[in-house]
């Protein structure tokens, strides 16, 4: 099996030949021969310090010398292929290309229940990513309005750098900005974030996240969802998505435990696999001192919320 | 009815040449009578020229960009020639060989000659033989002819293969074929998207089941519990889930986006080749074709193989045949009748079929078959231990009984991969062979038999196919870039392949594959190589050992001269066609000195596949999967013949 070469001793062997091609220049009267063999018209690299001494050298280097001197030594005219590459010239394949992703997720439109406690409103849930196979630059950002889990206005922006780990997996890690409004006034917060995000077995999309903020306080997200195909257009997702926190963090509405429990049904079509509206609930609910905070907030803990959107991605 | 008998005297028949010009003459009357209608791009018609070949001493291709049209849509293509397949190119065995091939485009562009033994500067594959033929400039391909077939040429750059430059290449032999017919077609099978290259590989690589509109449904589920009971369709559909596989797969890219082509004409364009009723038909059957495996059948024909890749093998009468991409057949049909006949190029997804009429007069069309329901990968697929597989392999019983297998270094074999004897000891069946190699010549003529004593397999001395025994995947070392591994891969050269396996027709395998006369160079291999196939459908990243091409670029190494033992594993869940640049692959499938030789092999999933390489052709040498966009997604790599330092002082 030909495993890579080790790095080191790919820096051994250019050091080595650049010693060579020194020393070569002296007494290169092998090298000339060989460059003549070729000709003029084909130019080959490595060939001024190509003689018997390289043979430690690399096997892609060593193998043009090897060519070389076997000529020099049994003096035939076979035509030698010319075994390096040359420079410029192109990869053969091009399986580095970096790519530019955005899943629009969630993008909906939740109408007022009942008697204009909870007035209409709307939520959002992006993310994507810029990069490789293996290395990607994440971004994410989820945006809604009178949540029972936040009161009035919630807003987070991620910027993250995840590399695809065992298999199905990334590690996220970056910063995140999160902004809330009661009553007209904005508090924001700088917090760092530690994810995985990948698919779990049984095909669950998982996505979780724990989050230390400006002031140490520690709080985590985990959200599961799942496709199930009605036909191979009409798709069923199921969500599930729940915050905790450790420190009770009353600006951010945030009690310390168990924050919220949500549960999602959506039901989309998919016009094209990039474009997909949907329909469906939402049942949304908080829990202890949360849950106090967000009532005395002006909030409602308990929600079920219709909802209309597009799924979409580019 | 028994076959007729033809004799071998020119004068019995016309002459060759001048039936090619005739049915070149019909075959483009024909065609021009479906294009017309569809067709308003005047330079398409041309593409049916590509029956009447270009030949000489200098040939000049031109690669540029055209509109193409496919029913009633035009997208921009990239042509040779400014056809659809470009034009045939038929050159003779023995002559020296100039294409001078112009780039009218506004970026690089290549040529490569595939199947071809030619020197590594003239093989085209930018990168590895050559820097690629910049825009507007002329590159000269110039290597002796040093054999005969069918075969066919393609761009070796980026998508642009995809886009439409391919085009067959007959290669006539000095010697008279050992098969007779009346007249010839080329058959050239591809598949066209008007979404560019980069946007197909763009949506694989944001979503792996984009172009998959066949997956499991609600409905399919009900209907499975209908069938197999709620507790064996649940525990199917979980075991699926969980291994986060999907057992629909069997195409990246499928009918949603594709039009399958055959001679550059939509199913609805129909092309039509003539006959008249009686006469042998030879179909040079050729898959330049991009991510598509087809399953060829002509209802109401049987189809009598006498090339695969170029190479004569031992008749075989068939009634189907999987061909994957980059692979050639060609095939002797008889029709009879007065009467149209479809050629029907199904996809192994069942997604789409390219199709095409045998008829005896321009404008007929016969029945196309109906559609068979698409196939879903079992857990055989995925290398699990079946019910019932012994594992035999792994008392190294193979092992023993090989006398040559101690001496052998095997670096980075298994341990349990039995090393197969060409030569296992003499048996009875030995005498009887040796009648069957006298008796050659005479068979040679009678391509059409349906019947051939002398042809049975076990008359022949057969040789033990590698892999025939499960072997266990050692632990997982091919990281993140690959899914799963086989557990157990074993050698599948006697299945037909997934979606065939319940045919009630007799489907080409690739054991039946027997070259007609043994190749001179019978040396038991010497060193065995084993890679690996790999790939991650969620993200589509395609490799091999888990590494792409630029995660491994050290070349493979063969020492000139050598006969090397070349063994792929498929880890994936998906067939893979591999091709070899410069070296002919000889496919160990059991077929003792008789063994075919291959320029593209396809590997099943799980499946472990041997090949003998003669590495006589030093140079630099790509080697990767046939699947466009797997290649470019980096399962290539370089295969680099030389002496090496140890060798060379002796």
């Amino acid at each position: 099996m030909t495993g890579p070469y080790p790095r080191d001793r790919c820096y051994a062997s250019v050091l080595a030949i650049v010693l060579i091609c020194l020393v070569g220049q002296g007494l290169g009267a092998r090298g000339v021969g060989a460059q003549a063999l070729f000709g003029p018209s084909l130019p080959v690299p490595w060939s001024e310090g190509t003689n018997n001494t390289s043979s430690t050298a690399s096997r892609r280097f060593t193998a043009t010398s090897a060519w070389l001197s076997s000529n020099a030594s049994t003096g035939q005219e076979r035509t030698l292929p010319n075994l390096s590459p040359q420079r410029g010239w192109p990869s053969p394949v091009n399986d580095q290309e970096n790519r530019l992703y955005t899943l629009i997720d969630v993008l909906e439109y939740r109408p007022s229940t009942g008697g204009g406690q909870s007035p209409s409103d709307y939520r959002w849930d992006v993310e994507g990513w810029y990069g490789g196979d293996y290395n990607r630059v994440w971004f994410k950002s989820e945006g809604q309005r009178n949540t029972a889990f936040k009161a009035d206005y919630d807003v987070d922006f991620q910027l993250l750098y995840g590399r695809f780990i065992q298999k199905y997996y990334d590690f996220q890690i970056g910063p995140r900005v999160e902004t809330q409004t009661f009553r007209g006034r904005n508090v924001t917060r700088g917090l760092g974030v530690i994810g995985i995000e990948g698919l779990v077995p049984y095909n669950y999309e998982f996505e979780s996240a724990l989050f230390i903020d400006q002031n140490g306080a520690v709080s985590a997200r985990l959200s599961l969802t799942k496709d199930m195909l009605l036909t191979q257009r009409l798709i069923f997702q199921a969500r599930f998505e729940t915050n905790a926190a450790i420190q009770r963090v009353e600006e951010f509405t945030t009690g310390s435990g168990l924050n919220n429990l949500e549960f999602g049904a959506r039901l989309r079509y998919e016009i094209r696999r990039e474009f997909a509206p949907y329909v469906g609930v939402s049942l949304d609910r908080s829990f202890g001192e949360t849950a106090t905070l967000v009532r005395r907030e002006g909030g409602d803990p308990s929600q079920v919320r219709f909802v209309v959107g597009v799924r979409a991605w580019f | 009815m028994p076959p007729k008998r033809i004799v071998q005297n020119e004068t019995d028949l016309i002459s060759r040449r001048l039936l090619l010009k005739r049915t070149g003459a019909l075959g483009l009357l024909a065609a021009v009578e479906h294009l017309i209608p569809a067709c308003a791009w005047t330079e398409a018609t041309s593409h049916v020229g590509s029956q009447t070949p270009l030949s000489g001493d200098a040939i000049d291709l031109t690669i540029s960009e055209q509109l193409f049209r496919v029913d009633d849509r035009t997208g921009t293509a990239i042509t040779i020639n400014g056809t659809i397949p470009g034009p045939v190119i038929r050159l003779k065995e023995g002559q020296q060989a100039t294409l001078r091939v112009t780039n009218r485009l506004t970026e690089p562009t290549s040529i490569h000659w595939h199947g071809l033994l030619l020197p590594p500067e003239m093989d085209g594959v930018p990168g590895v033989s050559f820097g690629g033929i910049p825009p507007g400039t002329t590159f000269t391909y110039r290597f002796p002819v040093k054999q005969s077939g069918t075969y066919w040429f393609h761009s070796h750059s980026g998508g642009q293969e995809l886009l439409g430059v391919y085009a067959p290449m007959i290669l006539d032999p000095i010697e008279p074929e050992p098969f007779q017919y009346h007249r010839e077609y080329v058959v050239v099978l591809s598949d066209w998207s008007f979404e560019s290259p980069d946007i197909l590989l763009s949506n694989l690589k944001k979503q792996g089941g984009y172009y998959n509109f066949q997956k499991r449904t609600a409905r399919e589920f009900f209907v499975d519990i209908a069938r197999s009971g709620l507790w064996p369709t649940l525990a199917n559909y979980l075991s699926w889930d969980r291994m986060r596989m999907d057992p629909t797969d069997f195409a990246d890219v499928t009918g949603y986006t594709f039009t399958y082509l055959m001679n550059g004409l939509s199913p609805t364009g129909n092309w039509t080749g003539l006959f008249r009723p009686g006469e042998r038909v030879r179909l040079r059957i050729i898959a330049s074709v991009n991510m598509t495996f087809y399953d060829v059948r002509i209802p109401g024909l049987k189809m009598t193989v006498v090339q695969a890749d170029g190479q004569n093998v031992q008749p075989v009468v068939v009634d189907e045949f999987r061909i994957g991409p980059a692979e050639t057949y060609d095939v002797i049909v008889e029709p009879v009748e007065d009467r149209a006949y479809t050629i029907f190029a199904e996809t192994i997804d069942r997604s789409g079929y390219a199709r095409g009429t045998l008829a005896t007069r321009p404008g007929m069309s016969a029945e196309i078959p109906a559609h068979r329901p698409r196939p879903l990968r079992t857990m055989e697929d995925m290398g699990m231990k079946m019910e019932g597989m012994e594992m035999k392999g792994m008392d190294m019983g193979g092992m023993k009984k090989n006398a040559h297998g101690g001496g052998m270094r095997m670096p980075g074999m298994d341990p349990s991969g039995d090393m197969p004897s060409m030569k296992p000891p003499d048996d009875d069946q030995s005498t009887q062979n040796m009648e069957h190699r006298q008796h050659g010549p005479e068979m040679q003529n009678r391509p059409g038999m349906q019947h051939m004593p002398g042809l049975e397999m076990g008359d022949q001395r057969r040789s033990k196919i590698p892999g025939a025994e499960p072997v266990k995947h050692s632990p997982d070392d091919h990281g993140s870039g690959n899914q799963t591994v086989a557990e157990y891969s074993q050698n599948r050269m006697g299945e037909p392949g997934r979606g065939l396996e319940d045919s009630p027709r007799r489907v080409l395998l690739y054991t039946d594959l027997k070259s007609l006369e043994p190749y001179p160079d019978q040396r038991e291999p010497e060193r065995a190589i084993e890679i690996h196939l790999t790939g991650h459908m969620e993200r589509y990243m395609w490799s091999f050992d888990g590494k792409k091409y630029w995660e491994a670029k050290e070349p493979i190494h063969f020492r000139y001269g050598e006969r090397v033992r070349f063994t792929f594993v498929n880890d994936t869940m998906m067939e893979h066609p591999l091709h070899l640049h410069g070296m002919w692959m000889h496919l160990e499938n059991g077929a003792g000195e008789y063994l075919p030789r291959k320029h593209t092999v396809i590997v099943k999933p799980a499946e472990r596949v041997s090949v003998a390489i003669t590495a006589d052709a030093p140079g630099r040498w790509a080697f990767h999967c046939h699947l466009l966009l797997h290649m470019e997604a980096g399962m290539f790599r370089v295969v680099e013949v030389s002496e090496n330092d140890r060798t060379i002082s002796s």
